[in-house]
């Protein structure tokens, strides 16, 4: 799985990184959030996808890979 | 002088020959004027207000581009000339972008504070419910713009300038939102009765803040985790340490902030107790998904809060139906197109969210209060992220969004526990006021309430 990250939509609110601390990072000062492990491993699925359900503008998507 | 080969100017909507364009008519009944716009224009289309054009974006492409657009090309700043004399000169909208973006970044708003604010806006019901009869009538436009100036404030500025307000900043607040008529676009100060209470209301929460100044400067300091954002604000010092920020303000700034969430929040909670009240189906199961939260032993927490299906597609329906912002506008900084049809720069540019949160391709059966277009697989807000708009879209959503939906989960969480509503005046009789920018409800909005045996209490 592959995280993708609209930085048009991203506020910085910083639910994923509630959800999947690790993963995403909410720094400071920062407006928008860094995706720190982008390919993150299967194991961590259930946090990735509520932080995509949780999203509060709807930013991030998952992409599956083959 | 520019032109765009093969580019056309916005088509025009029929009406506004009056002196000031379709002002009157933006005044008087705004949702027509929108609504003839898609109906006559199609996606784009432009209406006159004042000296300006207001070019209408409706539909999801022409939403798009709107909502994605930076405030370096669509700005916020000129586009809303009647808040500048309520908040006053010098405060928010007249930042920088980048001023504006920090700003906006509130840090209150910050998904690790909302567990802590949804405990707070929980007391905060607790103490207006505490103050009901076993039964009896109250106004809910009255009653929620009270409870969402203490909830505001006790969240936003801290609980201990919220226990130093009482119903005057509530009404006073009021006075101030209903001064936004649409003919401060031609003129802010005209001399009309609404700007003169605006400004007169403006003036008393100043002398109100003014007050509470005075007492904490005379007073003992506050302990280091009771200071709130006034103490804070109070503290900062010029070099040769007089303060640095003066009542007026202070008072500018607590005004700003807390705006945005107060008239939409309050207005939202109206509209949702009202339709509710009348589709009793849907008011069953939601005070059944909340008595099975409660009698689950789950406190008002925002874990909580967040597991309500039912109760959240209904306010997700509320807003749809009732969006507090009806009009969202910027001015374009440079030309840009959409389609074949071309927006100058220094025009207007409009999008409406009850244009087009009424889409019918969107929406099926969009004048209908059905809560279950939320619910899979349909999900009718996720598939159409640009024309579900009650919060407005992309980058300018709402930064407030989650807040409001935690709160009002929150508000009715303990308002459906300790309260059975049922309404006071005929259905068709609850009604919005559109003659302001902030839209409120027609008063009287009055439902009876009968007081509920909490569920341990339940035989």
């Amino acid at each position: 799985m592959r995280i993708v990250l609209d930085p048009d939509l991203c506020q910085g609110h910083g639910v994923c990184q509630s959800e999947a601390d690790g993963i995403f990072v909410l720094e400071r000062k920062a407006t928008t959030v860094t995706v720190l492990d982008g390919t993150p491993p299967e194991d961590r699925r259930p946090e990735v996808e509520a932080a995509v359900r949780y999203c509060p503008t709807h930013a991030l998507s998952i992409v599956e890979e083959d | 002088m520019t032109t765009t080969v093969g580019r056309r100017e916005p088509p025009r909507v029929s009406g506004g020959s009056g002196g000031h364009g379709h002002l009157d008519e933006l005044r008087t009944d705004p949702i027509g004027l929108l609504e003839r716009v898609r109906a006559e224009c199609g996606d784009v289309g432009s209406f006159r207000l004042g000296d300006r054009d207001v070019v209408l974006l409706s539909g999801a492409e022409a939403n798009e581009l709107f909502f994605r657009a930076p405030e370096e090309i669509l700005d916020q700043a000129e586009a809303y000339p009647f808040m500048t004399p309520v908040f006053g000169e010098g405060v928010v909208f007249d930042a920088s972008p980048e001023r504006r973006r920090e700003m906006l970044h509130n840090q209150a708003l910050r998904d690790r504070h909302m567990r802590g604010h949804a405990a707070t806006i929980a007391r905060e019901v607790d103490r207006m419910v505490a103050a009901w009869g076993d039964d009896g009538e109250i106004d809910l436009l009255d009653w929620f713009a009270e409870l969402t100036i203490y909830t505001s404030s006790a969240c936003l500025i801290g609980a201990r300038f919220r226990d130093e307000l009482d119903g005057r900043f509530a009404a006073l607040y009021h006075d101030l939102e209903r001064g936004t008529d649409a003919l401060a676009y031609v003129d802010p100060y005209a001399p009309i009765e609404s700007f003169r209470r605006r400004d007169a209301a403006r003036a008393e929460l100043v002398a109100l803040v003014q007050g509470i100044m005075d007492r904490r400067a005379a007073g003992p300091p506050a302990s280091d985790d009771g200071r709130d954002l006034l103490d804070v604000l109070m503290s900062v010092r010029h070099e040769d340490g007089s303060a640095r920020f003066s009542a007026d303000e202070v008072t500018g700034m607590f005004i700003s902030m807390m705006f945005a969430g107060h008239h939409t929040t309050s207005t939202t909670a109206s509209w949702t107790v009202i339709e509710l009240l009348r589709h009793p189906a849907e008011l069953e199961r939601v005070v059944a998904e909340l008595d099975g939260l409660a009698a689950s032993g789950a406190e008002v927490t925002y874990q909580a809060l967040r597991e309500m299906p039912r109760l959240e597609a209904a306010l997700k329906e509320t807003l749809r139906l009732h969006p507090p912002l009806i009009l969202l506008l910027r001015v374009a900084k440079e030309d840009l197109a959409f389609r074949d049809v071309v927006v100058r720069a220094g025009q207007m540019v409009g999008a409406s969210p009850w244009v087009s949160n009424r889409i019918a391709e969107d929406f099926p059966d969009p004048g209908a209060f059905v809560p279950d277009r939320y619910a899979e697989p349909r999900e009718e807000d996720r598939a159409n992220p640009w024309t579900w708009i009650p919060f407005g879209a992309g980058r300018h959503r709402c930064v407030g969004a989650a807040f409001a939906m935690m709160q009002l989960k929150a508000i009715f969480s303990v308002l459906l526990r300790d309260g059975e509503l049922e309404l006071a005046q005929p259905p068709e009789t609850y009604r919005a006021d559109l003659s302001k920018m902030v839209i409120q409800l027609r008063q009287p909005v009055r439902v009876r309430y009968r007081r509920r045996a909490r569920l341990g209490d339940r035989a």
